[in-house]
């Protein structure tokens, strides 16, 4: 559906032409995430409300993001729907523009996400004209509930957030991916570019990276590997490539000896 | 098993003659483990796991960024009464310490919180003695009503109250909590306590279940080492952080690692915390318990804490003063809680973070 000359990607009627997003935590310094960004060409980027201080003149995280680059302002430290719609609120009237990334979390230890309470606030936001965004434990059935809710795509996540683990959750996140009409981004768990490549190559339409990026030793050539990844697993997947198949094909044995009258 | 049960069981526990059979073996073993075990917490623990100390120092820092980042939060006390009706041995706040005391007003908070937010710090500790006749729930609820215009986080270290007293603080507007049970020993806690409400062990001890129930989102709990034995206070402390983690997932954990220091009338401590040990315990803590934040105070020297910014701390105070009135010099000659080693201002602080490669995080939550 998203697929165009340039392959543009549509998140609500905003079109981008690079396929990783990024993140702001974690960094050593706020300076290098411009110096990141530029290296990578990420096109939006995360950041929490509750780490946007507007009374901070000169630390204040938004002065970190050249405006080319499309703020995605997440509700991260909401523990109920209700918390999040408030926080999503709160970061439109503070000038962060009408994306939103859900994030309903109700353990600290793993942060993985509250799929009812993501629901109740999509269901909330998307009518108040948000672009939602929801970060989700990848469930086909809840994806669909979100999909029809108004949500402009699903965040899937990959592995426990930070965890660096890859995509654990591969046969869930492909199952979504061949169902789904609004875009798949897989979240969280990306630690590697060949790990966001495979999720590229499944036919996922974009992936976030934060925590990989943020803590390697040089963040900004870490961000330019896993852009040159998501660029090569698009590719091979816009190319369709031969798949890995169980059953052979070629030689037809089976069925080689029907014809058609 | 209940806390209190885990406690009684500890006290039961040879902890010397544990330690004593903990071979090298054990303790390589426990450091190439994903999930430790208590035993392996406690082989850490131990006196022989130092010598595996740059090795668990390895793992540790690369846990922590893993989990937080290169991020170090940081935030500030401010002490608006030190009445206090408790006698404990070891406190300058102590009942029968005799100096004058004070209690800030509410335009006074004000002063204080403007001067204090001045110096660019956004997540205040609110700190009291335990009086509640002289610091009762109303004068606490609108301390933070106008607190929360000056910052983004209010962390309460005031005394223990029923859940319902909490829940109406969070109301107003504080997110966090901060109660050390300063030592986990039974009967050393009764020694060192010897009168007034925290006489009480176990009203203390289940504080932070009641500020989880009245849904507080961050708790930082700890021991006052120095008071009872090295090994079994970290390793309480820890088992108490862990059992507070998995009882309620949606509440950040800290650990504190206070260590005594001389305070007016204080007793001498028989169990001094060593620098390498206390490195040992905040490492071990890490490996058992690779999302708990540790939060480390001014209390400590510029240089230790210039090395513990890498070294698995995710917390610091910075400017702090301790004294009622400190910032805003409305206390003139007050008697502070303890003395303070880093008394280097917040942006000697921060520029200190950022040279070691940590980024200072001095907002990390919204009032919402």
């Amino acid at each position: 559906m998203e697929q165009d000359k340039n392959d543009t990607l549509y998140l609500g009627k905003q079109g981008f032409s690079n396929r990783l997003l990024t993140g702001t935590g974690k960094f050593a310094s706020r300076e290098l995430i411009p110096v990141m960004l530029d290296a990578c060409g990420s096109e939006m980027i995360t950041v929490a409300l509750r780490r946007i201080d507007k009374m901070d003149q000169t630390e204040n995280i938004l002065k970190f993001i050249p405006d080319n680059v499309t703020l995605l302002p997440n509700t991260s430290g909401a523990r109920t729907a209700k918390e999040a719609v408030r926080i999503a609120r709160i970061a439109k009237q503070a000038g962060c523009g009408s994306f939103i990334k859900i994030e309903v979390i109700t353990d600290i230890k793993y942060l993985l996400p509250d799929n009812s309470e993501t629901l109740k606030a999509t269901e909330i936001l998307a009518k108040e004209d948000f672009t939602v965004l929801p970060y989700m434990m990848p469930d086909l059935t809840l994806a669909k509930k979100l999909e029809q809710a108004g949500a402009a795509a699903v965040m899937p996540l990959g592995a426990p957030i930070g965890s660096n683990r890859g995509l654990e959750m591969k046969p869930m996140i492909e199952i979504l991916i061949q169902n789904m009409e609004i875009p798949v981004i897989v979240d969280a768990g990306i630690g590697k570019p060949s790990d966001a490549a495979l999720a590229m190559e499944m036919g996922a339409d974009a992936v976030l990276v934060n925590t990989a990026i943020a803590t390697s030793w040089d963040p900004a050539m870490a961000a330019k590997a896993f852009s040159m990844a998501v660029k090569a697993g698009r590719m091979a997947y816009l190319a369709e490539m031969a798949q890995d198949t169980k059953y052979a094909k070629a030689s037809s044995p089976l069925t080689g000896f029907l014809r058609e009258d | 098993m209940s806390f209190l049960e885990q406690i009684k069981e500890a006290d039961l526990f040879d902890f010397n003659r544990y330690c004593s059979c903990v071979t090298e073996q054990d303790i390589e073993a426990t450091i190439q483990k994903e999930n430790l075990t208590r035993f392996d917490f406690l082989n850490l623990l131990s006196p022989k796991a130092l010598l595996f100390l740059e090795t668990m120092a390895v793992k540790a820092t690369s846990i922590t960024r893993q989990y937080f980042g290169r991020t170090i939060g940081v935030y500030a006390p401010m002490y608006i009464s030190d009445f206090c009706s408790n006698q404990c041995t070891y406190c300058g706040f102590n009942v029968k310490n005799s100096f004058k005391r004070k209690k800030l007003s509410i335009p006074e908070i004000e002063k204080e919180a403007q001067a204090l937010s001045d110096t660019g710090i956004r997540q205040v500790l609110v700190l009291t003695g335990e009086a509640p006749e002289k610091t009762p729930l109303s004068y606490l609820v609108k301390a933070v009503e106008i607190l929360k215009q000056y910052f983004a986080s209010i962390s309460l270290e005031i005394f223990p109250m029923d859940t319902e007293d909490y829940a109406a603080l969070r109301q107003a507007g504080a997110d966090s909590l901060t109660v050390f049970q300063e030592v986990y020993d039974r009967d050393i806690y009764q020694k060192v306590h010897l009168s007034g409400k925290k006489a009480d062990y176990r009203y203390r001890l289940f504080t932070p279940d009641r500020g989880a129930a009245a849904g507080f989102r961050s708790i930082t709990i700890g021991a006052l080492f120095g008071l009872g034995d090295l090994v079994k206070e970290a390793f309480l402390s820890g088992i108490h952080a862990q059992f507070l983690e998995k009882k309620y997932p949606d509440v950040e954990i800290l650990l504190s690692i206070p260590r005594m220091r001389k305070a007016k009338g204080g007793i001498s401590p028989e169990n001094i915390l060593s620098d390498i040990r206390f490195v040992q315990f905040m490492l071990a803590w890490r490996l058992f318990m690779p999302k708990v934040g540790i939060s480390i105070s001014t209390r400590e020297s510029p240089e230790f804490r210039d090395r513990l910014v890498s070294l698995g701390a995710t917390k610091f105070s910075a400017g702090s003063r301790t004294d009622v009135g400190g910032y805003s010099s409305i206390g003139e000659e007050n008697t502070a809680q303890f003395e303070i080693s880093d008394n280097r201002s917040v942006e000697q602080v921060t520029a200190m973070i950022k040279q070691s490669g940590y980024q200072p995080v001095f907002k990390d939550w919204e009032i919402i």
